[in-house]
Formats: structure tokens, C-alpha cells, sequence
């Protein structure tokens, strides 16, 4: 995790856009970023901000109408836009894989938890013979929680954390590098969530897997990345370690959503913070900075030119000219401490 | 009789007394005749509590407890199979179709999704005007006013504007704007709020939840609200009750239920919220396994398989609800220990 190990993947300049009757919609727009071997990246930001397209983009899953426009993503320093097919099925099947919010999309509803087990590691590994392949089973299920009576179950008998659980098995027994898990706890219970979560964090811990933890949801990310990146409507606004991002958030936007963010704490007398507006709509995106209609502390320069993702302190970007300078701007420009 | 007292009297608007609702499971016939008996799925068994006038009263739980089941009981859309609702003193199992039409009038319900509430090829004018139209068809000179008026109230400015919109040219903020409007424009004295923000992004959350506060103020009304989430339930309810798979865990002032949590599911639940401070990450490891099926609840204390503190008797022995704080009752046989 340190700075001098090359990052697993390099995000440069990506844009992805779907063609709609209204035009084509900029739902990832120029966004660069590295994912660091083996840590959690929590990715969040509103709805319809781009992010499973962001993610979906990592595995050069998007359909049409929508395409990736721009950029070049970097796996292990190869650039996967240029993979033919086969080189394609083999970074998607063992290099890196996908967690989604409805894992019955992703699960064959006619096999078993087993056989989706079997198979996973037939593909990874065609030669495994049956008795380690049972050996590799059983561990795997012990790592994860999952029930011996439930190897026989089939995905529409399991309740929503098994399935999750399932997912994450087949990801590990395909030795995945990396893993996106694009809301795929938005649809459990709390307890059941935190469960999960602790899971995640374990398989990180003792694989090694580096995970992209997508989600609407700024206090899970709290709860389990290592970084965060946020996006708005397209770009990526911030980038940085997790407590820096909480306790010094730099982004008019971060600050917003963290101080919106309800909690259970009692004392805390503090009131939800109530940003003006709702997040625009991608075909027609505001000019500039995307958040300059909603932002308390826009300037002139603010609508007409787009800020870059500038490193204001080591280790943390921002998207903002409240830290960059330029010829038409007459404000000045905030230091950040490192 | 209670029906008689004038409302002032009722200091409760809504009495639910040993509510039950079993959902008979859908057999074929020679499954059941094999099984010998009908199952059913005991959505709601024995649940009390009190909604007091004016207040907000918070049904938090997991999914599948029974918290809609129990919204959709207290106000009359569904009849219990046991127990009974009393709406401001009337008992709502002794009033025939008419009564409870009448009575329908007094309460309102806000979904979840308001796409799927809204007709789309109605204006949003039109969907709102509904309820007066049906309930108050003697008025009819008056409801365009009313209309205006509830549309500015609810933020969706200017009124004339905006009812003459379809749902889908307005954004999510707004639809769920106009579904508050078309439940408070007859004037509800009580108001179901099922999940009402559960959709929407944090952002517009911090403005509804606001919206609901003042408007609760502004019409005098009391809030049955339904939600899975106790972190927006905190800025919302003045009272909150624990419900675990039918049964009432753990009830009381929503301040003191959270700071001294005295049911161990409560404990669960309140340590599982993710919170929003990476200084502050859950320690806690979580109880065992999933909420079991709702058709053969675990004997005795409902939560005793999962349970960490677990003794004999709880497997045995059912725990009433027990005040072991000043406006604050949990069912649990040692939750003593937590005092
Ligand atoms: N298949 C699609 N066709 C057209 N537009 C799409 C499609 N998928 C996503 N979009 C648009 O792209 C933007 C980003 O969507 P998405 O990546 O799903 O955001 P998020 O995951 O953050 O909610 C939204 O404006 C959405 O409407
Ligand atoms: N109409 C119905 N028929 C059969 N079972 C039902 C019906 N409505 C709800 N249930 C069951 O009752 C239980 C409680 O459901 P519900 O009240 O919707 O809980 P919650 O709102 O807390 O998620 C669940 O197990 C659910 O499947
Ligand atoms: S660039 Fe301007 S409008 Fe955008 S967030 Fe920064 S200050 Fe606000
Ligand atoms: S009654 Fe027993 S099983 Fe139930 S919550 Fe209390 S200690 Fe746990
Ligand atoms: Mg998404
Ligand atoms: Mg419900």
C-alpha cells in the first residue's frame, strides 16, 4: 500500500457517454484516478452520478447505447481497451470481477451454490481435481459464513447476504484481483450490511484483493475504505485517504453531503445541512464546474471554465478552483496544510 | 362508550391493543393436505403501543418485521386477525363502510416511491385534487384554492406552475413533494409516512425530512412513521418502537431508547448504522445468522437464537415488554443488566 508499489489500475481521461433522445449524456466526464494494490477504494456519490458506469467501464461492460468515449484504463499497465475478446473473457473471468445490488442477475438460478463453486474454480484453474476442489470449497465456505447445508441450495433459496456471500466466494476462487462491489449491500438490512462489510474488510486483509466498494451511502465508506473518491454528475470531485476526506473535506460538494448526512448520535444537536437543489440532469450539464448552480461559494469563474483535479495536499485532489489558479480569477486561491 | 368522549379527551389518537396479523401461505391443496395444517406467516403477533396527538411515532425494524403490515392495520386497509385499532377513541373493527370512509378522511398515507404513486398521465394538479375531490365533493368552489395553497406549501412554487405538470418533468425531490401534498390536502389529523424519504439522495433527504417537521407543525398533525433507517428516524420522531419479526422489542422516548438501548436486538441494530466518521468504526461483531421465518417464529423470546446473552428460560419463556425506565419499555428478561 505504500507509494513506490505500482497502482493495480490507472483511470486516465475517461469518459463514457449514452446516446438518449435528448442527446448524448456525459455520465462519466474526463475522470482520472489510480486504484492502489490492495486497498479499499470507497467510491460514492448521488444517484445518476456516474459511478456503475464508472465501475461497469473498469470491465468494459458498457452496452449501447452508451460507450466509453475517451481515456484509457490501465490494468497492471495494460490498456484493457485495447484486449481483443479472448484477452477480454480472461481479465473478466480471472483478473477482475463484479459484485452487484441484485446478485440474482449475476447468479444461474438452475445451479447450486456448489456447482457455481465447481465451475468457478474449473475456469480458474481447468485441471483441480475433485478432492481439492472439495478441500477448496470447504474453506472458502467456512471463510465466508456459508452454511454446509447450503451448498445444495440453489440462489433463489438463499436469503439476500447469502447470495452476496455466494458472489464473493466466486470472486475469490477466481483469484480476482480486483473486486467491484457496486452497491451490493444497499439492499440488506443493517445488520446483515455491517456483516458484510466486516467480510469485505477480512477478504482484503487476508487475500490481498483490491476492492472498489461503490455506493450512495458516505458513512459506509467511512465505515470500511482506506480512500475515498467522490463523484458529482460526471466528474470526480475529491480524492483522498478516509480521514482526510471526513475531517477535512475540500470540495464545497464533500463538505455538503457530509455535513447532510444523518446519524443516531444523540448529543449532537447539529442540524442537517440542506443543499439547495438536485443533482442535474447529464445530457445537459451545467457549464464549468457541474456544481456551480449548487454551490454557497461560486464565482464568476465557476460557470464558464471546468476545474482540473489538482493536488492541493499530498495525497489529496480536488476538483475546485477555490485551489487553483487562474488568468480570469480574481479570488484568491486557498493553501491547503498538508 | 369511548366513542362518545370528544376529541379533546383522547389524549392517544391511535390505540393498537394486541394487534395480530397472520397472512395464511398460499399451499396447493396437496401440500396441505399433507402438511396435515394451514401455515401461516405471522406478520404481526401481539403487538401494543399508543400514538399519542401531535407526536411522531417512529416503527423501526428490519425488513419483514411486520412495520407495514402494522401502518397499514392502524388505519383500517387491512383488518386484524386479532386485537383491536382504536382511531381517536373508534374502534375501526365495529365501524361499517361508510363509518370507515367517513373516518379515512382523518388519515393519509405517503409511499415510499412516488413514481409508482403517481399516475403519469395525470397532471400533478389533478393527482392531488383527488382526495378533496372524493372526500369533500360538496366544496368543489373551494378546492382550487386549497390546491394552490398546498402546492406553495409544500415548496413546489409557483403553485400555478407546477400543477399543470406531469410527474415525469419534475425531479425526484419534487414527486415526493407532491406526494406530501396529496396526503395533507384533506387535512389529515393522522398521516402513515411508509419509508416516505427511503429513495431519495441524502442531499434532498436534509430538505424532506425538514419539510415533514414543519409541516407536521403547521397542520397539526400526528405521524405514524415507518422506517428501517434510525439514523433519519433521530430527526423526525419524538417517540420509537423496536419491532422484531411481529413483536414489539423495545419502546420509548426516542432519545432515551437510543442512548440507553436495553434490548440486545436495539443493541444490534444501533451498533450495525454505519457511521459517517472513520475515527468511530464499529468494533462490535454482529449477532448470528438472519432474521428467522416469520411462519415458525423461535419459542420464547423471538430473538433468543441469535442472541449473545442468551439463557434457557429464553427459548422457554416469551418476555413482556417491562417499563424499566422512565417512558421506556423493553421485552426482555435481563435486560436488567443494561440499566
Ligand atoms: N443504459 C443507459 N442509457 C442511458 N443513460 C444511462 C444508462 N445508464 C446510465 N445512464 C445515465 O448515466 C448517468 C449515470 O448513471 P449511473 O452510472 O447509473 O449512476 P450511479 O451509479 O451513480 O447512480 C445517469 O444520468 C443515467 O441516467
Ligand atoms: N399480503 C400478505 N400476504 C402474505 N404475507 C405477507 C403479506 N404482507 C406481508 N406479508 C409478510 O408479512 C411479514 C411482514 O411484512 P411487512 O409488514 O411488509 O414488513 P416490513 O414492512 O417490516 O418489511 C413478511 O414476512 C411478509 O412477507
Ligand atoms: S469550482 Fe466553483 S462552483 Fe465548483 S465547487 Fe469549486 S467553488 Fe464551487
Ligand atoms: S429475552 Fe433472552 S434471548 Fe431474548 S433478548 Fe433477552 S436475553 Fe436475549
Ligand atoms: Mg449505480
Ligand atoms: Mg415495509
Amino acid at each position: 500500500m505504500n507509494d513506490t508499489t505500482p497502482p493495480l489500475v490507472q483511470i486516465r481521461d475517461l469518459s463514457v457517454t449514452y446516446k438518449t433522445r435528448l442527446g448524448d449524456t456525459s455520465a462519466v466526464d474526463k475522470v482520472s484516478f489510480d486504484i492502489r494494490r490492495g486497498e479499499i477504494l470507497g467510491l460514492v456519490g448521488e444517484s445518476g452520478c456516474g459511478k456503475s458506469t464508472l465501475g461497469k467501464a473498469l470491465l468494459r461492460m458498457i452496452m449501447p447505447p452508451g460507450r466509453i468515449s475517451a481515456g484509457q484504463i490501465l490494468f497492471n499497465g495494460e490498456d484493457i481497451l485495447t484486449f481483443d475478446d479472448k484477452r477480454l473473457r480472461d481479465y473478466r473471468g480471472r483478473q477482475a470481477s463484479m459484485i452487484f445490488q441484485d446478485p440474482m442477475t449475476s447468479l444461474n438460478p438452475v445451479q447450486t451454490v456448489e456447482q457455481h463453486l465447481t465451475e468457478a474454480i474449473q475456469v480458474h484453474d481447468a485441471g483441480a481435481e475433485s478432492q481439492s476442489m472439495a478441500r477448496r470449497i470447504q474453506a472458502l465456505i467456512e471463510r465466508l459464513g456459508i452454511m454446509q447445508s447450503r451448498l445444495a441450495s440453489y440462489p433463489h433459496q438463499l436469503s439476500g447476504g447469502m447470495r452476496q456471500r455466494v458472489m464473493i466466494g466466486l470472486g475469490l476462487v477466481l483469484n480476482a484481483g480486483l473486486i467491484i462491489a457496486d452497491e451490493a449491500t444497499t439492499s440488506l438490512d443493517v445488520i446483515v450490511e455491517a456483516k458484510l462489510v466486516d467480510q469485505l474488510r477480512e477478504i482484503r486483509d487476508v487475500y490481498g484483493v483490491t476492492i472498489l466498494a461503490i455506493t450512495h451511502n458516505i458513512a459506509l465508506v467511512a465505515e470500511m475504505a482506506d480512500r475515498v473518491a467522490v463523484m458529482y454528475a460526471g466528474n470526480l470531485v475529491e480524492l483522498g485517504e478516509v480521514n482526510r476526506i471526513f475531517d477535512r473535506p475540500l470540495h464545497p460538494y464533500t463538505q455538503g453531503l457530509l455535513a447532510s448526512v444523518p446519524t443516531t448520535e444523540i448529543n449532537e444537536r447539529k442540524e442537517l445541512y440542506k443543499m439547495p437543489g438536485e443533482p442535474p440532469n447529464l445530457a445537459r450539464p451545467p457549464s464549468g464546474c457541474r456544481f456551480h448552480p449548487r454551490c454557497p461559494v461560486a464565482m464568476p469563474i465557476c460557470s464558464r471554465y471546468r476545474p482540473g483535479l489538482n493536488e492541493a495536499a499530498p495525497g489529496h485532489w480536488v476538483h475546485c478552483w477555490l485551489y487553483q489558479d487562474h488568468p480570469e480569477k480574481e479570488e484568491k486561491t486557498l493553501k491547503v496544510a498538508a | 362508550m369511548n366513542a362518545q368522549l370528544s376529541p379533546q379527551l383522547q389524549d392517544n389518537l391511535v390505540e393498537i391493543q394486541d394487534l395480530k396479523k397472520w397472512f395464511p401461505v398460499q399451499k396447493s391443496f396437496l401440500d396441505q393436505l399433507l402438511a396435515g395444517r394451514k401455515d401461516f406467516v405471522r406478520a404481526v403477533d401481539g403487538v401494543s403501543f399508543n400514538i399519542r396527538r401531535g407526536e411522531a411515532f417512529g416503527l423501526a425494524g428490519e425488513s419483514g418485521s411486520g412495520k407495514t403490515t402494522i401502518g397499514r392495520l392502524a388505519i383500517g386497509l387491512e383488518t386484524p386477525t386479532e386485537g383491536k385499532v382504536l382511531f381517536d377513541g373508534i374502534d375501526l373493527g365495529r365501524q361499517n363502510e361508510r363509518e370507515l370512509r367517513h373516518l379515512r378522511r382523518r388519515m393519509q398515507v405517503i409511499f415510499q416511491d412516488p413514481m409508482a404513486s403517481l399516475n403519469p398521465r395525470m397532471t400533478l394538479g389533478d393527482s392531488v385534487v383527488q382526495g378533496l375531490k372524493i372526500h369533500y365533493p360538496e366544496a368543489a368552489e373551494k378546492h382550487r384554492d386549497t390546491l394552490l395553497d398546498i402546492f406553495e406549501r409544500v415548496g413546489l412554487s409557483p403553485a400555478r406552475y407546477f400543477i399543470n405538470k406531469y410527474p415525469h418533468q419534475i425531479s425526484g425531490g419534487q414527486r415526493q413533494r407532491v406526494v406530501i401534498a396529496r396526503a395533507l390536502i384533506t387535512r389529515p389529523d393522522l398521516v402513515l409516512a411508509d419509508e416516505p424519504i427511503a429513495m431519495a439522495d441524502v442531499s434532498v433527504r436534509a430538505l424532506l425530512l425538514e419539510l415533514m417537521v414543519q409541516l407536521k407543525q403547521e397542520f397539526n398533525l400526528t405521524y405514524l412513521f415507518i422506517t428501517h433507517d434510525l439514523a433519519t428516524a433521530k430527526y423526525i420522531c419524538d417517540r420509537i418502537g423496536i419491532l422484531y419479526l411481529g413483536r414489539m422489542a423495545e419502546i420509548g422516548d426516542l432519545k432515551e431508547v437510543y442512548s440507553h438501548p436495553l434490548h440486545p436486538y436495539t443493541q444490534a441494530l444501533m451498533a450495525a448504522v454505519p457511521v459517517p466518521d472513520p475515527h468511530k468504526r464499529r468494533t462490535q461483531t454482529m449477532p448470528a445468522g438472519e432474521i428467522p421465518n416469520p411462519i415458525n417464529p423461535p419459542s420464547g423470546c423471538r430473538f433468543h437464537p441469535r442472541c449473545p446473552i442468551a439463557q434457557a428460560i429464553c427459548s422457554q419463556e416469551e418476555p413482556e415488554l417491562r417499563e424499566l425506565r422512565p417512558g421506556h419499555q423493553a421485552a426482555c428478561h435481563f435486560a436488567e443488566q443494561f440499566l
